[in-house]
């Protein structure tokens, strides 16, 4: 079912993970990608078209919350964790281009 | 060549709950960075989300509103992308089978009705922001606004101007102001607008390629970022140019749009069912306890208004802008005995006026309609000439106070009092014998002249319309 | 008294009648866990939060409150947020993340006035069969330290199997609790999808991920588990039903129990010496009044190829959280935003999460998602279907927990496949969302453990602890305990 992981399949993967990936990593995902989706090719033997697909054990309705504020303020806490910050900001590198 | 223009909007409109749609954070505006984000907000590891009721309420209502079909069960999905000022790297909202499917505004545009059938409108959450000034070049994240509570509503690419757009987003702030689902504020973002804006040539079918204008957060902006996306697709197509699909921003500053970085284009959401949580479930009873609370529409009322009390579609439609407005005008007419006209005559003009010169919004206008309405009595009953109804409308306004008591206090009694006014006219007449000989030669124009003297000679408290029938009947020596 | 021989019961009887003050008890267990340091076992250790709380439990029972768990002192997984305890998830990610914040499991256990022991150590991100993916190094088995306890829990088994820990809380993603409970020979539930509320809990696959427990013995656990589970306004998937004492029906007799033998769990691929053992575990049962019927469960071959599309998709997103931005780890050297997200992520994830990331990426990715997303739910439900069919011949089902004893470190390591099939037991139980057990039934050749699991209908956690009661009631195996902590280790 599934082509074998070009480099720019792989690119693309990467970059929407989130990832940087080193040339090791490069050179060794290509195999370890072919192996799982032969693992996973398998699920095309089965004929499911007359089934409705689970996406939780339980399906039954979800209980919702009541509009209420309930959580304090705990940003000093919080922020105790924070790698970098300015004026109670989380600072990032620019996001405009 | 000729080129039709063909838009379809996406809104977003912050539902006016609480607290946020998946955690127990404030959504009050404007605080310290930050003081609104609580575990859930910054996605620390483990939280969970647990969707708020009253927002769930908020879209089954507007989707009453609009006619539309209410899902009885849907999915909350995940939408996938990283942005610093998305903490779980994923937004929560709908994919497949939204809350609100389908429904419909209606509105006057250019003179003509028009109908606008909505795709869709879904909940989601709202991300944080992302402030770019003296940071030397980076960016601070304020994630108070991530997670407050979104209700995106999606039009079919059915308008062909940018006076049916514009009108078409009036409408609709209206509408979920008017029932209550958004408070409407444009400046603090809890309305704000994508394009969708494509041309193509007259009496083609198929759509052009088209761009998305992200965030119009003002009708002013929506109007002239539509105009100049038009502009610029159709002369980019005359020469020779092909319109490539792409995000673009406007910059009110320059007034034009700018396409965003290429990046944004080749995205893949990968959406999929949140697991988190299980499906959203809206019973029979639930809809109908939502159509209980859903008030008398705008379109609605105005009929009522039109057909019960003989207002114009115009004044009908400017009494329903608002509810603030439909109840001031509701509260000055019902068992009160007032003329309906008087009172729409008075607030679409100098309560209009002043609420503009005060810029304050009716919902926090200094008169009461008790104040008012005294006022108005006043007027009805032939007690104040309209200059003087005025001059106790403005201390009204200034000092507060009842009508009644003002004009005693300061003598603003109309003279209606026979009498007085035949002996005044009586003098005048004898002080102006050449222009009394004028009048009764035919020179019907010197009337004017006797009213305004007759006017200032009573301090312009003379009764117009007596003084009128009177000077007249005087002049004309008829007793 | 002898931490190898002891029960929970047993703790909890010896802090009320003050025969030692749960301090005392507290450090016992601390001294015994730095003398077996080289296991592996815990991530973070800080005996003097630990003794802070023994101290408050003392003074709790002085006044006479006497839950349970009050003063005993328990092993947390550190999947659980703690708060103020390092909580890193395995992960060089969280390596620096101190949580503000408890789970509601160890706000639960601690509300009980029980000693949070320590975190223990586990695969990163609970994505491993062996506990060789943690950031913080290998876990050794204690029955043999040259193999592995399993995982990704396994630090939470090989602390109970050392006797380092009287109970030990888990986490269930696709036998995460079951698997390294058999391979280090104790005991471990996995409860029914939504009984244990995964608030605090960080997330690896949401739909699967379940809290559990693991102790010697099952009498042990169904007191841990009566702490733990519970309602959870919190998490939208947290079960909603009645607080239960899953102590109430442990001696319950098991004649008449009708145990299901699924015939595809008992083929070849299962080890000599483990499929020994289940037959002498079930000839056990059978003495003890149950009986045997072979079910079928069709679609559980697929429920390996499933697993790794659900849970990796699910994963993708829930990890993509760790962006360098609010907390956890930040690349020292980047240039743009971009590369500042994905150099932190590089360098703070370890292979195994990266290739599940990436395939999870993959499978939900434009042109993929119907082929593999929805057809592996589509099978999901199938799965599902097939227990419950099974459940209307059966009370319960067993089989084995793995088909192997624990391997060697590194005997899996060349091809990711390898190791997830050594889940190929335990997985469709965390697809159809069931309560599954592990219980300790003997030994192989080696002196390697074998696990049984014990599988019940939704909810059925107070069955199943009976089930597993009455048969280590009538064996010792849960009893044993490795050759490195026995002798001269008295407290």
């Amino acid at each position: 079912m599934a082509d074998s992981l070009d480099e720019n399949t792989l690119t693309v993967l990467a970059r929407l993970s989130g990832l940087e990936l080193n040339a090791l990593e490069r050179a060794s995902l290509p195999d370890q990608f072919d192996s799982i989706l032969t693992l996973i090719d398998r699920l095309q033997e089965v004929d499911t078209r007359a089934i409705e697909p689970l996406a939780q054990a339980f399906d039954h309705c979800m209980r919702l919350r009541e509009d209420e504020v309930t959580s304090q303020n705990q940003r000093d806490l919080f922020q105790s964790l924070a790698p970098e910050l300015v004026d109670g900001l989380y600072l990032v590198p620019n996001v405009m281009e | 060549m000729k080129w039709e223009l063909v838009i379809g909007l996406e809104t977003h409109v912050q539902l006016a709950t609480r607290s946020k749609m998946f955690s127990g954070s404030s959504t009050a505006f404007g605080a310290d960075p930050n003081v609104h984000a609580d575990a859930v907000d910054l996605a620390l590891p483990g939280v969970l989300p647990v969707p708020n009721r009253q927002a769930v309420a908020f879209a089954i209502r507007f989707g009453l509103a609009v006619g539309a079909n209410i899902s009885r069960r849907s999915w909350f999905a995940r939408k996938n992308y990283f942005y610093p000022d998305l903490p779980k790297g994923y937004q929560i909202s709908q994919f497949e089978n939204p809350v609100v499917q389908g429904g419909e505004i209606v509105f006057q545009a250019e003179g003509k009705a028009c109908r606008v059938p909505l795709t869709r409108a879904h909940l989601e959450e709202d991300a944080g922001k992302s402030l770019h000034e003296a940071f030397h070049g980076r960016s601070g994240i304020d994630l108070n606004r991530a997670g407050t509570p979104l209700l995106e509503i999606v039009t079919e690419p059915t308008l062909r101007s940018v006076a049916e757009a514009v009108a078409y987003a009036r409408t609709l702030h209206q509408l979920v102001t008017w029932i209550g689902i958004c408070d409407g504020n444009m400046q603090e973002g809890s309305f704000r607008c994508d394009a969708n804006v494509s041309v193509r040539p007259m009496g083609q079918v198929e759509f052009g390629t088209r761009c998305e204008i992200k965030n119009l957060n003002s009708f002013r902006f929506m109007e002239r970022a539509i105009q100049y996306e038009f502009e610029r697709q159709v002369e980019w197509i005359e020469n020779g140019g092909t319109v490539v699909q792409e995000t673009r921003l406007y910059d009110p500053d320059r007034d034009e749009t700018r396409a965003m970085r290429s990046k944004e284009n080749a995205q893949d959401y990968r959406y999929f069912p949140d697991p988190d949580q299980l499906p959203l479930c809206i019973d029979e009873a639930w809809i109908a306890a939502e159509r209980q609370h859903l008030p008398e529409l705008p379109a609605e009322m105005a009929q009522r208004l039109r057909d019960q009390m003989g207002l114009s579609a115009y004044d009908a439609g400017l009494l329903t802008v608002s509810r603030g407005w439909a109840n001031y005008f509701l509260e000055l007419v019902t068992g009160t005995g007032m003329d309906p006209k008087l009172a729409v005559n008075w607030m679409t003009g100098e309560l209009a006026a002043m609420l503009k010169r005060a810029d304050r919004e009716i919902s926090h206008c200094p008169l009461q309609p008790a104040q008012m309405l005294g006022l108005l009595r006043r007027i009805q009953d032939g007690t104040l000439s309209g200059k003087m109804a005025k001059e106790v409308f403005e201390i009204l306004w200034e000092e507060g106070g009842e009508a009644d008591q003002i004009i005693t206090a300061r003598g603003f009694m109309q003279v209606s009092d026979l009498s007085v006014l035949e002996s005044l006219i009586d003098e005048l007449m004898a002080a102006h014998p050449d222009q009394v000989a004028e009048f009764r030669s035919g020179k019907e124009k010197v009337f004017g002249f006797f009213v305004g003297r007759a006017m200032k000679a009573s301090g312009g408290r003379a009764n117009p319309a007596q003084l009128n029938t009177l000077l007249r009947d005087r002049l004309k020596g008829n007793h | 008294m002898d931490l190898n021989r002891t029960s929970l019961t047993a703790l909890a009887q010896g802090l009320r009648s003050r025969e030692f003050s749960s301090v005392e008890l507290t450090r016992t267990y601390l001294e015994r866990m730095a003398a077996h340091s080289s296991l592996g076992c815990f991530i973070t250790v800080d005996p003097e939060r630990s003794l802070l709380q023994a101290k408050a439990a003392d003074a709790r029972l002085a006044r006479g409150e006497s839950t349970p768990l009050m003063g005993i002192p328990v092993a947390h997984k550190d999947i659980f947020c703690a708060s103020g305890w390092l909580t890193t998830c395995g992960s060089r990610m969280l390596s620096n993340f101190v949580a503000p914040y408890d789970a509601h499991v160890i706000q639960r256990f601690n509300e009980a006035g029980a000693v949070i022991l320590g975190k223990t150590n586990m695969d990163e991100f609970a994505m491993g069969s062996s506990n060789e993916t943690s950031f913080y190094g290998p876990v050794r088995n204690p029955w043999s330290t040259d193999r592995v306890p399993g995982g990704s829990s396994g630090g939470s088994a090989a602390a109970v199997a050392a006797r380092l820990a009287p109970l030990a809380t888990a986490s269930d993603t696709g036998g995460s609790i079951r698997q390294p409970a058999a391979l280090c020979g104790i005991t471990g539930l996995k409860p029914t999808y939504g009984r244990v509320s995964r608030y605090g809990m960080i997330a690896y696959a949401s739909s699967l991920d379940q809290g559990g427990v693991m102790a010697p013995s099952a009498a042990d656990i169904a007191l841990g588990l009566t702490v733990m589970a519970g309602f959870d306004a919190r998490d939208a998937t947290s079960v909603a039903c009645p607080e239960e004492d899953f102590t109430a029906q442990l001696a319950r007799p098991l004649e008449g129990l009708r145990i299901g033998l699924p015939r595809q769990y008992f083929g070849e691929g299962t080890s000599v010496a483990v499929t020994k053992r289940i037959e002498e575990a079930l000839e056990v049962y059978e003495s003890l009044g149950a009986r045997r019927v072979v079910v079928d469960l069709p679609h559980s071959d697929l429920s390996v190829p499933v697993y790794y599309v659900l849970a990796p998709a699910e994963a993708s997103s829930n990890l993509s959280r760790y962006d360098g931005v609010r907390y956890g780890w930040r690349a020292s050297q980047y240039g743009d935003l971009g590369e500042m997200i994905a150099r932190s992520r590089a360098e703070g994830f370890g292979a195994e999460v990266k290739r599940r990331i990436l395939t999870g990426t993959y499978v939900l990715s434009k042109g993929y998602y119907d082929a593999y997303y929805l057809q592996a739910q589509r099978v999901r439900r199938l799965i599902q279907q097939d227990f419950l069919a099974a459940f209307e011949q059966c009370d319960v089902l067993m089989g084995p927990t793995t088909p192997t004893t624990a391997f060697a470190f590194g005997a899996k390591g060349g091809d990711p496949v390898e190791m997830y099939l050594s889940d190929i037991f335990t997985i469709g139980v965390n697809l159809a969302g069931l309560p599954g057990m592990s219980i300790p039934v003997g030994f192989d050749e080696v002196g390697l453990p074998v696990g049984l699991q014990i599988i019940g209908p939704h909810l059925s956690e107070t069955r199943l602890l009976g089930v597993a009661h009455r048969y280590q009631q009538a064996t010792d195996w849960h009893e044993r305990v490795p050759a490195l902590v026995q002798g001269g280790e008295r407290g």
